[in-house]
């Protein structure tokens, strides 16, 4: 059933968040410490767990794929409400915080291939 | 009017799917048929989003985007950290054990190394641009990784709605320049097999990008860099509010 799958998203989802925010506590931040991270991993693994015993059915998948086509949409909705306005005058940071790295993650790429080439046989 | 304007704030996230909706599809017919696809359907969607947060800001003087402008309300139910997260979340599902043992040792290596550069570069910009607040610093090299990793970390160490918007930018600034620079690179970066477009994929890990970049290029190495791809959002979900916020919290 669909809610089975909306269910296992929504156990991650709370388990990640918690541990993330107790993490916080514990660690005397505040803030949620990596909560989505964890929340994502233990997706990952319970995912590959299940799927192992045969218990995903096609119908409870598409109540996480569901969510995970709406990301985009979730995320466009969330940058139409964000204070913008004051934003606009600092954008050359967003440019140049976004190219820099770009740009040089660009270079490290020949030397990384070349680098990890007899380790893996793709 | 009053009465249709009481109906659409009463309504508001149905009304929030609905603009969206179309918001998407205005922006996918602009990728395809302006821009031939050489800026992705999902980064031309955000820059229209941010567009729209800035009307709403402009109308109203508000802080809140167009979610200020009362029958859009529903906007900020929609785009709020809890669906956000919630669906995030939902992205490592495509994700398995098994194809992360297919990505291998290069995969973990080019994801760690492209989290790190972005990261630290991005942070850097911020800190000359004159940022030189911890939460703000951070919240900016994570929009460096992606432009999903900036707000998660942003709303999760606190950071403020326009930091937060900065992010968001960064990371459509460089899902674009992925997009449109790797075809014209990719002889001199030999990415041109399985093996380059794996590291490529973890290097650069902005997954609108990436496809867009690969397919481009030859789109027979889409799914090889889309393989690495897929963790970097999580691992940088994982990092950047946690170890690298901490670091950068005792530096400054």
């Amino acid at each position: 059933m669909v809610i089975y799958g909306v269910a296992l998203l929504a156990f991650c989802y709370l388990v990640g968040q918690i541990f993330g925010e107790y993490l916080g506590s514990w660690l005397g931040v505040e803030a949620n410490v990596g909560g989505v991270g964890f929340a994502m991993l233990l997706l990952i693994v319970v995912n590959s767990w299940l799927e192992k015993q045969g218990k995903l059915d096609s119908l409870t998948q598409s109540g996480i794929q569901f969510w995970n086509q709406m990301y985009i949409p979730i995320i466009v909705a969330m940058a139409s409400t964000q204070n913008v306005k004051l934003a606009v005058s600092s954008g050359a940071v967003a440019v140049l915080a976004g190219a820099l790295p770009v740009l040089l993650c660009y270079l490290t790429i020949p030397y990384l291939t070349k680098a990890f080439k007899p380790s893996t046989n793709q | 009017m009053e009465l249709l304007l009481k109906f659409l704030e009463k309504n508001g996230l149905v009304v929030a799917f609905l603009v969206v909706g179309i918001l998407i599809m205005v922006a996918d017919r602009v990728s395809k048929r302006l821009l031939f696809s050489k800026i992705p359907t999902p980064a031309v969607a955000i820059i229209f989003g941010l567009v729209l947060a800035y009307v709403g800001g402009v109308i109203t003087g508000g802080e809140k985007g167009i979610a200020d402008v009362k029958f859009l309300a529903g906007m900020g139910q929609l785009g709020g950290s809890m669906f956000r997260d919630f669906a995030i979340v939902s992205t490592a599902f495509g994700a398995s054990i098994l194809l992360m043992r297919k990505s291998g040792l290069v995969g973990a290596i080019s994801l760690i190394i492209g989290i790190v550069v972005a990261f630290f570069v991005g942070l850097s910009v911020a800190w000359v641009m004159g940022y030189h607040d911890a939460v703000s610093l951070t919240t900016i090299g994570a929009g460096a990784c992606t432009y999903i990793v900036g707000p998660v970390t942003g709303a999760a160490i606190g950071a403020s709605s326009e930091v937060i918007a900065l992010s968001i930018a960064t990371g459509v600034v460089k899902a674009t320049v992925v997009a449109i620079a790797t075809p014209l690179l990719a002889k001199r970066i030999g990415l041109d097999n399985p093996h380059a477009a794996m590291v490529f994929g973890g290097i650069m890990g902005t997954n609108a990008g990436v496809m867009a970049g690969l397919a481009a290029t030859d789109p027979k190495l889409v799914p090889y860099g889309a393989l690495t791809a897929t963790f970097y959002t999580g691992l940088g979900c994982l990092l950047c509010p946690s170890v690298f916020y901490l670091i950068i919290r005792t530096i400054v």
